[in-house]
Formats: C-alpha cells, sequence, structure tokens
C-alpha cells in the first residue's frame, strides 16, 4: 500500500477543509514562485521526465501536449482550458477535487497556464456539478482575494484569470473538441483532427485542454520533483491514481493508490471485498463503462495501470472500477450501458447516431432471451462497423463494451436465445424491432 | 441521441428582471469581446432558474436577441443539452441516476419510490403540480449508489426507505439536507478507512 506521505491528495476526504490556508499547511502555494522561476522550459522537462500520463482516460503523456503549443505568442492569445466535465459510468474522482482540494487544481492552473503562455484558463464542469463548482468559485474568489491570481499571480510576474463554465447534461463534451464546441456556445459536437486544439482551438486559437487530476497533480510533481513521481508505479505508468471503486463490494470509496497495483488488493483492502466474496465476482469493468469488461479469472492477477489493462484488451481509462457479482445479469447490465450511449450520441456521424440504438434494442432483446441466433454475430458485426468510422472517440467507447461482452460472454448470450432463424417461429416482441428482422424471407 | 420538444403551451413573452441581467452581464464579461456567443449556456440557466425550472420558446428568443445571434442557434443549444427543460417540471425537480452502477445497486427501487409518490410516468407533473421526477444517465456520483438529483442537491447511498422519506417532506415544501443517507463521509470506505488515518484522527 502506498505510504501516507506518497498521498498527493492528503484531503480526499475533507478532514481538513478546503480553504487557502489549511491548503497552504498542506503544501499548496508555498513556493510557486520558485517553481516558475525555473522557466517553461524546465517545468515542461520535468513533467517529461515524471512520465505523467492523462488522467482523463486517453493516458497521453502531458509533458508531451504542453510541448505541441507554439513556442512564440503570435497575433493568437493562447488558452488553457481544463476538462471536469466528469461523466463517464463509474467515475467520480474530479468532483472530489474540485469540492475538497480545489487550490491544487487552481496552482496548476497557475503553472500550466504559465507553461503554455496563456493568460486565460477556462475551467469546465458538467452541469450537474452546480454544488461542486460554487465551491471552487469560492476558492478562486479565495484566490483572487490573496493575489494568487489576477495579475502578477503569486508574485510569479503572470497574469492569469481563471474563469467556470457549466455544461449542461452532455457527455460527449468531455471529448476534447466537443467541449472546445461547447464553450463557444454551440452544440457539443466534436470537430475533425486535425488541427489539433493546441495548434487551432477555442476561437481559432491555440488551446491546451487537461483533465482536473491531471493539472491538480501538477504542483506536487514540480515541488517533489519528476523522480520521486517516476519512482511511483512502473516505467511509463508512474505516479499515483485516484481510482473510483463502485458496484457490488462492500465499502464502495475513492481512493489514491500507486499505479500498477493489483486490482484485488484494491477491492479486497480498500472497498472490503466483493459482496458475497470474490469466488462470487463475476467481471470487472477497469475504467469507465467505456472500456471492456475483464472476467473474473483475469481479475486475479490484473494490475491496474495503462499497460496492463491493454494487454487484456481493455483500458486503465479513468479508472473508475466498476465490480460486477455473480447476482448481476451481465446482459442487463451491458444494455443499460448500450442505453447510456444510445442517449448521449450526439448524432453527427451515422454509424455512431444509428449504431448505438441498434446495439441497445439487440442488447435489450438478449437480455430477455428473444433474440435469434443470427443477431449474436449480427451484434459483433455492428459494433465493428461503429469503430473506427466516426470523427470522435464514442464510436470507440460504446462498441467496445459490447465487444467486451462478446468477448467473454458469448456463451452465455447463446444459451438464453436460441431461436433459429429458419424455423418460423411466432414471437411476439412487441417492441422496437428494426424493421429488417421482421423481413425473414430471405434468412 | 434524446428525443427533446417544447411545451405545448408556451408564455407570450419573457425577459430577465433585474438580478439575472446583472448576473447575465457578469457572464457576457468572462468571454472575450465578439465572442458573448460562449455565454449562452450560462444565460439559458438563468432563465430557467427564473422561470420556475424550465425554458420557454420566448426566453431563447429574448436571449437570442441579447446575445446578438441568431435564434435557431439558441433553439440548438436549449435542445442539444438534456439539462434544459423544455416544459414545466415543477419547483422540486427529481433525477433518478439509473446506470449500471446505480443499476447494480438498486436504483429501479428509488424509481418505484418516485412512481409511488410523485406521478406513474417520468415528466409527468404530480398532483399539486410541485414536483416530478425523470431517469437519468451517469451523475458522477458512482461510489455513493445509488443516488437522485433534486434541483442541484445531490442525496446519495439512499435506500426505497429513505427515497420515500425524501420525497415525502419534498412533497410537504421542505428541502432536505443534501449528502449521504447512510452517515458516511464524503466518499471514504465506510468503517473500513486504510489510509490517511493521521489526517482522520488529527
Amino acid at each position: 500500500m502506498l505510504k501516507d506521505q506518497d498521498r498527493i491528495f492528503q484531503n480526499l476526504y475533507n478532514d481538513k477543509g478546503s480553504d487557502v490556508s489549511s491548503s497552504q499547511e498542506r503544501g499548496d502555494w508555498v513556493n510557486t514562485k520558485e517553481i516558475t522561476d525555473k522557466g517553461r522550459d524546465w517545468i515542461i522537462n520535468e513533467i517529461k521526465e515524471s512520465q505523467l500520463r492523462g488522467r482523463g482516460g486517453a493516458g497521453f503523456p502531458t509533458g508531451l501536449k504542453w510541448s505541441f503549443a507554439p513556442k512564440e505568442v503570435g497575433s493568437r492569445p493562447h488558452y488553457l482550458v481544463i476538462n471536469g466535465d466528469e461523466s463517464e459510468p463509474g467515475t467520480c474522482k474530479d468532483r472530489d477535487i474540485l469540492r475538497f482540494e480545489p487550490h491544487k487544481l487552481i496552482e496548476g492552473c497557475l503553472i500550466a497556464s504559465y507553461a503554455v503562455q496563456a493568460h486565460v484558463c477556462y475551467i469546465y464542469i458538467r452541469g450537474e456539478y452546480f454544488v461542486d463548482g460554487q465551491k471552487l468559485q469560492a476558492a478562486i474568489d479565495e484566490a483572487y482575494e490573496k493575489k494568487l491570481l489576477g495579475k502578477n499571480a503569486a508574485g510569479t510576474g503572470w497574469d492569469l484569470d481563471i474563469y467556470i463554465h457549466y455544461g449542461a447534461g452532455a457527455y460527449i463534451c468531455g471529448e476534447e473538441t466537443a467541449l472546445l464546441e461547447s464553450l463557444e456556445g454551440k452544440k457539443g459536437q466534436p470537430r475533425l483532427k486535425p488541427p489539433f486544439p493546441a495548434l487551432i482551438g477555442l476561437y481559432g486559437c491555440p488551446t491546451i485542454i487537461n483533465n482536473v487530476e491531471t493539472i491538480a497533480v501538477v504542483p506536487t510533481i514540480l515541488r517533489r520533483g519528476a523522480k520521486w513521481f517516476a519512482s511511483l508505479g512502473r516505467e511509463k505508468n508512474t505516479g499515483t491514481k485516484i481510482f473510483c471503486i463502485s458496484g457490488n463490494v462492500n465499502n464502495p470509496c475513492n481512493v489514491e493508490e500507486e499505479m500498477s497495483i493489483p486490482l484485488k488488493e484494491l477491492i479486497e483492502v480498500h472497498a472490503g471485498g466483493v459482496i458475497g466474496g470474490w469466488e462470487n465476482l463475476q467481471a470487472v469493468i477497469p475504467g469507465g463503462s467505456s472500456m471492456p469488461l475483464i472476467p473474473k479469472e483475469r481479475c486475479e492477477t490484473l494490475k491496474m495501470d495503462f499497460d496492463a489493462c491493454v494487454e487484456e484488451k481493455s483500458g486503465l481509462g479513468t479508472a473508475g472500477i466498476v465490480v460486477i457479482n455473480k447476482d448481476q445479469d451481465i446482459i442487463k447490465c451491458m444494455a443499460r450501458i448500450a442505453r447510456f450511449y444510445k442517449h448521449e450520441s450526439c448524432g453527427q456521424c451515422t454509424p455512431c447516431r444509428e449504431g448505438s440504438g441498434w446495439m441497445w434494442r439487440m442488447l435489450e432483446r438478449m437480455a430477455k432471451g428473444d433474440a435469434t441466433k443470427d443477431e449474436v454475430d449480427m451484434l459483433g458485426d455492428v459494433t465493428n462497423q461503429i469503430a473506427g468510422h466516426t470523427i470522435c472517440a464514442f464510436g470507440e467507447g460504446s462498441s467496445w463494451p459490447v465487444q467486451g461482452l462478446l468477448r467473454h460472454f458469448k456463451k452465455e448470450i447463446e444459451k438464453r436465445n436460441n431461436l433459429d432463424p429458419i424455423v418460423q417461429k411466432k414471437n411476439n416482441i412487441p417492441y422496437l424491432v428494426d424493421q429488417h428482422l421482421l423481413d425473414k424471407k430471405n434468412a | 441521441m434524446s428525443l427533446r420538444r417544447p411545451a405545448k403551451d408556451q408564455p407570450e413573452s419573457f425577459e430577465f428582471n433585474v438580478s439575472s441581467l446583472e448576473a447575465a452581464n457578469v457572464i457576457v464579461a468572462k468571454y472575450p469581446e465578439g465572442k458573448q456567443q460562449s455565454a449562452v449556456m450560462a444565460l439559458l440557466y438563468i432563465a430557467q432558474k427564473q422561470n420556475d425550472n424550465w425554458i420557454p420558446l420566448a426566453a431563447m428568443k429574448y436571449i437570442a436577441k441579447f446575445l446578438d445571434m441568431p435564434y435557431i442557434k439558441v433553439y440548438e443549444v436549449a435542445t442539444f443539452y438534456t439539462m434544459y427543460n423544455l416544459a414545466p417540471v415543477g419547483k422540486y425537480f427529481v433525477q433518478v441516476c439509473t446506470t449500471t452502477p446505480c443499476m447494480i445497486r438498486g436504483a429501479n427501487k428509488l424509481v418505484e419510490a418516485c412512481k409511488e409518490k410523485i406521478s406513474e410516468n417520468e415528466c409527468e407533473l404530480s398532483n399539486d403540480k410541485s414536483c416530478s421526477w425523470m431517469e437519468v444517465e451517469c451523475l458522477g456520483a458512482c461510489v455513493n449508489a445509488p443516488m437522485m438529483q433534486i434541483n442541484d442537491d445531490y442525496y446519495e447511498d439512499l435506500d426505497k426507505q429513505k427515497t420515500l422519506d425524501i420525497l415525502d417532506k419534498i412533497l410537504n415544501g421542505e428541502t432536505p439536507k443534501p449528502g449521504s443517507y447512510r452517515g458516511r463521509v464524503n466518499n471514504e470506505p465506510e468503517n473500513n478507512r486504510k489510509t490517511l488515518m493521521d489526517l482522520k484522527n488529527a
């Protein structure tokens, strides 16, 4: 288990309060000027050496992302945008940072803004977190009062203004270009890349977009050094991470742990074990709903980091661990996730808009045992037609969980759905039938 | 995608009151000059707050004029984002999360409670028109599942009885205390905390 002094978010459970003075006692804002005095290149290099990877889901190296910002500010100003549109089912880490460790985030914003030469930073928070956003706003107001923001912020000589922008219940705005569209006051529909936001982003200006957790760990890394951060976890998967353990466990919780911690340790030690015991475990979704599930056998040895999860054909994503035990109907669970994606598709690309609903309807039928044998293969085919054929990664996000189900629980689906389409049987399926499935003449 | 339609009965006109106008001007100042369109989302919220939790078409037209942008662009935004209510939802708007992490911890019991206390169908006003409920997608409090949101506040770690009690309170016009209903502190593991104990006991 990670030592307490190596935990970055000391106030994760709000034992100490989140105002400026108690944050300063925990080490925030202590020597911000000394950090920025070492210069942009040093900051970016240090972040590169710490091997910090983005905490928002994709795991892109943060230092590398910052280095994409133009070296000189041209006619267009630079922007820093913080992605706090945390909507991935299973994930609730950013909420705790916003309400309990706001000064880590604000200080991170100042340092990152300095590194990418931005004078304005927007923090995009999902609309549902209104109360938590108000807490962050209070912290920002306090920071202005103490001259930690505004002109010559914290004595660094850098001017920075931070504004909060609330979303309004659209999951897709967690995708960086959709978030920019939303910030510009439009529908949250992702943009084509390239051009990448680092060159053409908010209002057509160079923009760096980072997750809340990524930015909040930056000040601590720079204070304690890249070597310290890189010494935790393993190569390319360094540092600490807030894990959210939800679902069928005895003590669902958020906990900050070292990268590469075994999944079993997280569940058994911190979350109080699976309800009904480890043997009662059915599957685990390791990184929020869009990552494919991992069945029990593989969970025994799985290490929770980016690369180990990819080896299991899944992903660490946002580290929102959803534990599903054997009392649950796994097909129904996945059908509900498919319904989520059907609801949240922005409707821009046809494969995703039509396919997400199609997958949901098929899975609902499969959960009830109303599907035909050939539909199982068709479902797999639909997922392949969506993934990789859309503007943004939502296409993958919606089809991966279904592919995971088919990979590990195909037998379960086939056992329940053994209708033979060639034998004409009268099935009364009263709802949402795809028209082409009714047409069995050519089957 | 979600299907959303504006209400049939629409008020004739809409205008910001003094406090809304003040709030709106503060918001517009957050964005660079000429980029006032960015404020549309926040202004729709302000309109929704002022107009008993829902946005009439007249408000969209008003905001379009206010921000000097085409009405259709405001309409697009208002119909795209699901947190803008396009029809009356009552003074208390209950949103029950039923996405998988909540579902496997019994969110359907919360839905049953809403059906018993508020109305048979979602998005339907209660008898006294003060309250309505709907199923929503993940609200981002998964380790506190099952949970629901009433207006701005989160109510966490619920079961059916606790939900019934909360709904009784709001039907009496009271505002129940938000947060966990199993008495746990924030997102820590209940009775099983193993980290940062020095701070807890300090």
